[in-house]
């Protein structure tokens, strides 16, 4: 059995999965402390249950600590940014295009330093092991524990940031390195970002995983720990405390992912109703579509691998207003639904209690939204109604009509049937659908490269990168029978003629559970 | 005299030049983050029309060569392009009055203004494509009998090279080879001439136009308008004067490939309501529209791939599976559609088998 947990800033959701079968769910409201919330989260399900802590083979948590430290510009360590390339790249040093704020948070400590590769491999400059050493004295001098190492070109050869790497590690022992070949794409800057993003997390993402490991020690649960990442995939906690950007966004795309497996839809349209906000995104072969542009985190560009996902302010707390013109949302009530809303007792009209009153949903006192007249009761459906169709039909790829999965915990605002929906699914368990997108998460490789093309055949280079995508998934713990590759993707190099051209393959696989064979054995 | 470039300015250009770049050019980022960081270093950047170039001044041109996947990886160290201007300087004994673009689509929008705001030399407002090109010939200046050469070429080490050339295309065919070799991205100066030419044979107020599409999209959105209108609106008192949005749809199809160092390919844009979809051809920028085999627009008017809502440009490299866009047609200039003009850069010159039609003149 496993167990996915989605820790979002409103609510803290739970299930415990048997296989492909949801056994037990929960909804908690997510603490300040995090950890108190998941540990009631798991006590409500393996404490009422049917299940021991010790038939738990896994735990896959969702988070968004990481993404909202970096917001908010809290709990970050102190960094420092080495970029390698000189003489080229000194225009615009690291975090030249970052908000000040964050920017201070950090410290602001940046070296430039000589290496560095052009696209096709040769050396821009050799390392400077002297210039090296000056910078980590500089850095240990200062007290700073985590090094961000950006090389022009790593993605094409990654030599140089494993070497500098070694260097500052032996000259400042403890040290914590993240290299930006393991966490972005072409981009300099944009994979710079993400990279120093990485190492400001990194002591806060030891602290998050111990808070993990001692909240599922306090319920007796020795299983391993997952976090899900941006993908849709998973990732070790040792990996999580090295890569802890890998989370961010990871939340709309567990929905997702939990939106596919609850309906069995692969390709169609995920409509998530929250309190505040609805997402809707797009699956493809059972994995969220990926945006395409340059996305901001904190109002730095990063090129993270992010699903598109289009947000709107429709949701169970919606406020409706007639002033005039009909008004719903994009204010809402929140997480105080259950204190303010008519149905609840309280004193103001929300999306919830029109669907009440509607008839579409069976919670608390009717009554309470019996005088509601039925035309707004009717026109507030109709508007709620085509704001989400409108919605899907923004994200869609074809002109026909979709498969539309409703998930979220404010479903109950669609009746049965969308414009644009060839059928509209609202599977079972829906309010959870986050965390059972936790769960079932696959594990994957990444390939972003440029390849020559002018000694191997683009047939074999992309067997080639295909092969080495799978690789990757099966070092990050995939169970090797069920590696596949779920998607390529080709640019060539633009006012070249060397014929390079720039390939992303992506593989993805089960989870390989070694504790399976064990459990089913008791 | 001349008017002195914002930040404000500058983040308008960087959308307005992605427009003007009909999807090629590269993202002008990184050039608007150079300029930002010669300004913060208490640079100045003004901008000046061609007619305030006196007749006898001496006007040298400047841009990146190369691919501008290559420039968001290896960031220039800042001086390149300054260095091929002092070069060219040096080389013909003559100072600059002034720089200038050759290119104001795209990446090129913005390196003549990181050259004039580092040695607070004049912008001359104009450039040589008005658009953006895969080639150096392919500018009014070479249409219109400027040589190229000599031209200066410099990398990141302040490393140069000048190359003299019999003709613009050999020029050409050299630096792209010593391009490669400065690592895919070098910094140039070339078209060196005197005020009284410029004034002939660029085509003007280029720079000032990108600023005035990207403040207009910008303050579209910002009033909730129709940044299409809007935009067609402004076109009217440029010398683009007419604009027209030619198709709406979804992006169903889209194929690349790489022949000869350009990224060609062909993407299908279906439209929503069913109908026959939108063919585009490109080769680093767009070159043909075209439904049921009727041209919708065609090379040198720009043929510009806008997201539908927003209007926010889209590159070749970016256009995505699924995306909706509009296709939007505008005029080009008429010193950039004359004989001689479109023999350079006009369909023929792209290996289409078409004339050039005006998209005054396509239903």
């Amino acid at each position: 059995m496993r167990i996915g947990i989605d820790v979002g800033g409103t609510n803290t959701d739970a299930v415990l999965m048997d296989g492909r079968k949801v056994i037990a769910e929960v909804k908690t409201p997510t603490t300040a402390d995090v950890t108190s919330g998941v540990v009631t989260a798991l006590r409500n399900l393996v404490g009422e249950q049917r299940a021991k802590p010790g038939h738990v083979q896994a735990v896959m948590i969702g988070t968004t600590h990481f993404t909202n430290a970096v917001v908010e510009a809290k709990r970050l360590m102190p960094t420092a940014a080495v970029r390698l390339g000189l003489p080229a790249t000194q225009a615009l040093p690291p975090m030249v295009d970052w908000p000040e704020r964050l920017r201070k948070a950090l410290g602001g400590h940046v070296y430039l330093c000589h290496g560095g590769h052009e696209f096709d491999g040769r050396h821009i400059s050799e390392l400077d092991p002297g210039e090296l050493r000056r910078a980590a004295e500089d850095i240990g001098s200062k007290g700073i524990r985590s090094v961000a190492i950006s090389s022009v070109f790593s993605p094409v050869n990654n030599e140089f940031e494993e070497e500098a790497g070694k260097l500052l590690e032996s000259e400042l022992p403890g040290v914590m390195i993240s290299l930006s070949h393991e966490i972005g794409r072409i981009g300099l800057l944009e994979r710079e970002n993400a990279t120093i993003m990485n190492a400001c997390l990194r002591d806060l993402a030891v602290h998050i995983v111990d808070a993990f490991h001692g909240a599922l020690a306090e319920v007796g649960i020795e299983a391993p720990v997952y976090l899900s990442q941006n993908d849709g995939t998973l990732m070790s906690v040792d990996y999580a405390q090295r890569y802890p950007v890998a989370t961010f966004a990871s939340g709309p795309t567990n929905s997702m992912r939990g939106a596919a497996f609850l309906s069995g839809c692969l390709d169609c349209a995920v409509v998530d109703v929250g309190g505040t906000t609805s997402d809707v995104g797009v699956l493809q072969h059972g994995f969220p579509r990926e945006a395409s542009i340059a996305v901001e985190i904190g109002e730095v560009r990063t090129n993270f691998r992010m699903p598109d996902v289009f947000s709107f302010g429709l949701g169970g707390g919606s406020l409706v207003r007639e002033d005039g013109e009909l008004e719903i949302g994009p204010e809402s009530v929140g997480y105080e639904l259950t204190s303010k809303a008519l149905c609840f007792g309280g004193d103001t009209l929300t999306a919830t209690d029109i669907a009440v009153a509607g008839g579409l949903a069976d919670i608390a006192d009717r009554s309470r939204v019996a005088g509601l007249s039925p035309d707004l009761v009717k026109r507030s459906l109709q508007m709620m109604e085509d704001r989400i169709a409108q919605a899907v039909d923004r994200m869609k790829t074809s002109a026909g009509a979709i498969p539309i999965v409703v998930v979220g915990g404010g479903s109950i605002l669609i009746r049965d049937s969308l414009p644009g929906a060839s059928e509209l699914v609202k599977p079972e368990h829906f309010a959870v659908a986050n965390a059972i997108g936790a769960a079932i998460a696959q594990v994957g490789g990444e390939v972003d490269r440029i390849f020559s093309l002018d000694k191997k055949s683009r047939d074999e280079t992309l067997e080639e990168a295909k092969r080495e995508a799978a690789e990757k998934a099966v070092a990050a713990g995939a169970s090797p029978g069920t590696v596949h590759v779920v998607d390529v993707e080709e640019v060539p190099l633009s006012y070249l003629p060397s014929n390079a051209t720039r390939i992303r393959v992506k593989a993805v696989g089960e989870l390989e559970l070694e504790a399976e064979s064990v459990a089913t054995g008791r | 005299m001349g008017f002195e470039v914002s930040g404000q300015d500058l983040r308008d250009l960087a959308r307005g030049a992605a427009f003007l770049g009909t999807g090629g050019g590269g993202d002008p980022y990184v050039g608007r983050l150079m300029v930002e960081q010669a300004l913060a270093a208490g640079g100045r950047l003004t901008l000046i029309s061609p007619d305030e170039v006196p007749d006898d001044a001496f006007v040298i041109p400047t841009a990146m060569m190369g691919a501008p996947t290559v420039l968001v990886e290896k960031i220039p160290a800042g001086d390149e392009a300054v260095a091929s201007l002092r070069a060219l300087e040096a080389h013909l004994g003559r100072s600059a009055y002034a720089t200038m673009p050759i290119e104001c689509g795209g990446i090129n929008s913005t390196m003549p203004l990181v050259v004039g705001a580092r040695l607070g030399l004049p912008v001359v407002d104009a450039d040589g494509m008005g658009r953006a090109f895969p080639e150096l010939q392919m500018e009014t200046f070479h249409v219109y009998g400027v040589p190229g050469t000599p031209m200066a070429i410099t990398n990141e080490y302040g490393d140069t090279t000048i190359v003299t050339a019999h003709d613009n295309k050999a020029m050409e065919w050299l630096a792209r080879g010593i391009t490669i070799r400065m690592g895919g991205a070098a910094y140039i100066a070339e078209y060196s001439m005197d005020g009284a030419t410029a004034k002939r044979t660029s085509i003007h107020g280029t720079i000032s136009l990108g600023i005035r599409i990207g403040r207009c999209l910008r303050e579209a959105r910002e009033r909730h308008q129709d940044p299409f209108e809007t935009l067609v609106e402004m076109l009217k008192d440029t010398p683009y004067r007419y604009g027209r949005v030619v198709f709406e749809g979804k992006v169903s199809d889209i194929y690349r490939r790489t022949t000869e160092g350009f990224a060609k390919g062909n993407a299908t844009i279906e439209p929503v309501n069913g109908g026959a979809p939108l063919e585009l051809t490109f080769q680093n920028e767009h070159l043909i529209a075209r439904v049921d085999g009727q041209i919708r627009g065609i090379v040198p008017d720009l043929i510009c791939i806008l997201e539908a809502e927003t209007a926010e440009p889209i590159t070749t490299e970016g256009i995505r599976y699924g995306q909706r866009v509009k296709v939007m047609v505008v005029s080009t200039p008429d010193i950039m559609r004359t004989p001689e003009a479109l023999a350079v850069f006009g369909p023929r010159a792209f290996g289409l088998d078409h004339e050039f039609t005006p998209i005054e003149q396509l239903s």
